[in-house]
């Protein structure tokens, strides 16, 4: 074979573009523009959405929104103090009862079932829960205690975000114990501990800031749920009760209740509730990548 | 002396022996994560279970006829769900439709092109689209996007086809207001785009680089790569991911109810309002009693087995993936 006779012909090919065929380099082209517009086009939506929040948000953020109760329709001032507040009441219960079942969850299918059919089972459905539709959820938990209770409550709300938490807590925790590696716990089995001991002192704290992680993320994902709390805690005009009983008012109800109204001081609440929650939804995300990165590391 | 003696020797033994981990704490642990673990069953059982037992009444009213009739009509009590299935299933492929060559554009872009020192903060970007609430993206849809989507889209489109065979009816608006099954779709498919594309590319980025390299090593183009190389692999994972996005858009509720314009009418265009199954239930639910509270349940009852299936199927496609 003769390796300088096809030279001169590739070079002269590469100078007139005819080496590769057109079509296929068209095709190429195609592709990469068309992929970098897709991400372009996500970038874009962002950004739109976040500059909405901001211009419209910010044009009704007064100090007043952090202690006023939300007005009547029509009326002039007002804020979403209640609102704000029932929502951070209610997540917190939520996430407080979905973080034991969901740590004990993920830690029986990583650490005791493992490979076992019951646990197979129970990942699986798990996953499922995770992506199940919220608004089934909400219907649920309004059989379960609205009805028998026989008023809305913010304790059915509650137990309505926790059943919302609880898979996303139970999938991360079981993904951040499975990384610790077995040698650690062979460690700890071989000084005689037995297998609580290993699990809490060894495997637990190992994993500590995936799982941290996942509650983090659990906290995000709720605190912006809208669907089940309209069947379970509703909303509510007044102050906070503290006992939680009846409707309680809450950021994501409000904003939908508002924003479809016809008063424009809703809507600009409405705005207003908008800006608040997302800032703090991203900024909750934005924080559990940044704890989960030297978990990542190790 | 000896007595002493012989006690602290039989005392020793006693003593040297190490206290035993205590059986009963350990026992309870375990207990506890069983028991932890089986309240998700519980749960899901609890879900299907009451909504079952809230739908008997209406599927015991209309029996198989509440699947295919259109009413629904609070003052003669006669309750359909075809609207509303067909409201669901029609913005639901629509968002496929849309949202899925976007969300493959995005995960090839980002495992393929993306230069380096952009992939986190791209991807990034496109993980916290996924973190914004539902609520948020609906407002967005109604007051943002609607208006202009009716002054650009639906308006123009809505002349041009006007009076033509199949498009006509297809894509015309008899108002043009921007909201409508086609809106739904739209916003239902931003929302499902990271899903399905941070799926995906997880699944790009488990296809061992050596047959990436190799097939650009002999002459591919990126795109011959992708047909050729990744696809193939990652096809099933792919589909898996795509069915994950179907499961989420079926049973999206909040931005769906603010831009499908609620209306009970079954509308051949794409371009009128509609309902789905999850908006009627949020518009409804609240003020509804006897038997309208029942068919709401029984319209869950159908998005429950709707979304359950392609949760299923979507969940065998990806696990084998996934768990690594």
């Amino acid at each position: 074979m003769d390796a300088t006779a096809p030279l001169p012909a590739l070079r002269t090919g590469a100078a007139i573009g005819g080496r590769v065929r057109s079509g296929r380099r068209v095709a190429d082209r195609v592709l990469r523009t068309g992929c970098l517009l897709a991400t372009l086009l996500g970038a874009l939506v962002l950004g739109s959405i976040l500059l909405m929040l901001i211009v419209e948000g910010l044009k009704g953020f007064t100090p007043l929104l952090f202690t006023e109760p939300t007005p009547g329709p029509g009326s002039v001032g007002g804020g979403i103090a209640n609102a704000i507040l029932g929502s951070l009441v209610m997540t917190l219960i939520g996430i407080v009862i979905a973080t034991p079942i969901g740590v004990m969850a993920g830690t029986f299918l990583a650490e005791y079932g493992r490979t076992s059919k019951v646990a197979g089972v129970i990942r699986f459905l798990n996953d499922i829960l995770l992506s199940a539709p919220s608004i089934l959820i909400g219907l649920f938990v309004y059989t379960l205690m609205v009805r028998p209770m026989g008023t809305y409550s913010g304790w059915a709300g509650a137990v309505a975000l926790a059943i919302i938490a609880t898979p996303v807590i139970v999938r991360t925790t079981e993904d951040m114990m499975r990384l610790v590696p077995g040698t650690l716990r062979e460690a700890g089995a071989a000084l005689g501990a037995p297998a609580s001991t290993v699990i809490v002192s060894v495997t637990w704290r190992a994993a500590s800031a995936g799982i941290v992680t996942g509650i983090i993320l659990a906290l995000a994902r709720i605190a912006g749920e809208t669907a089940p709390l309209l069947f379970t805690a509703l909303n509510n005009n007044s102050w906070f009760n503290a006992n939680l009983m009846g409707g309680v008012a809450n950021l994501p109800v409000m904003i939908y209740q508002f924003a479809l109204s016809p008063y424009p001081n809703w809507q600009q609440l409405a705005w207003a509730g908008a800006l608040l929650i997302t800032m703090t939804i991203l900024a909750l995300s934005v924080v559990a990548r940044i704890v989960i990165k030297p978990q990542r590391a190790r | 002396m000896t007595a002493l003696t012989e006690r602290i020797a039989l005392a020793s033994p006693r003593t040297m022996l190490r206290k035993g981990p205590s059986k009963g704490l350990d026992s309870l642990f375990r207990t506890a994560s069983f028991a932890s673990a089986m309240v998700v069953l519980l749960v899901l059982a609890g879900i299907l279970g009451s909504i079952i037992y809230g739908a008997l009444p209406a599927f015991r009213e209309f029996g198989f006829g509440f699947l295919t009739s259109s009413a629904w009509n609070i003052g003669t009590e006669q309750y359909g769900a075809l609207v509303a299935v067909a409201g669901t299933v029609a913005s639901a492929v629509l968002a496929l439709a849309i949202g899925v060559p976007i969300s493959l554009g995005i995960a090839v872009y980002l495992t393929q092109l993306c230069p380096g020192w952009a992939r986190k903060p791209v991807g990034m970007t496109i993980e916290l689209l996924a973190a914004v609430p539902s609520i948020i993206y609906g407002m967005w849809g109604l007051f943002i996007f609607a208006p202009l989507f009716a002054r650009f889209v639906q308006i123009p489109v809505s002349n041009l086809v006007e009076g033509l065979p199949l498009v006509g009816t297809l894509f015309y608006a008899r108002v043009p207001s921007g909201v409508g099954v086609l809106t739904a779709g739209i916003i239902l498919a931003i929302m499902i785009v990271p899903f399905v594309a941070s799926v995906a590319r997880d699944m790009l980025d488990q296809i061992p680089t050596v047959l990436r390299e190799s097939a650009y090593g002999i002459g591919c183009t990126t795109w011959e790569v992708v047909r050729h190389v990744l696809v193939p692999q990652a096809s099933v994972s792919i589909i898996g991911a795509i069915m994950l996005g179907l499961g989420r858009a079926l049973g999206e509720t909040m931005a769906v109810t603010f831009v499908v314009g609620n209306a009970n009418r079954l509308s051949a265009s794409i371009f009128d309002p509609s309902s789905t199954i999850a908006s009627r239930i949020a518009n409804e639910f609240n003020e509804a009693d006897g038997l309208q509270l029942s068919s709401l349940m029984a319209l869950g009852c159908i998005l429950f087995v709707i979304t359950f299936i392609v949760l299923i199927i979507a969940r065998f496609l990806t696990r084998r993936v996934k768990v690594a």
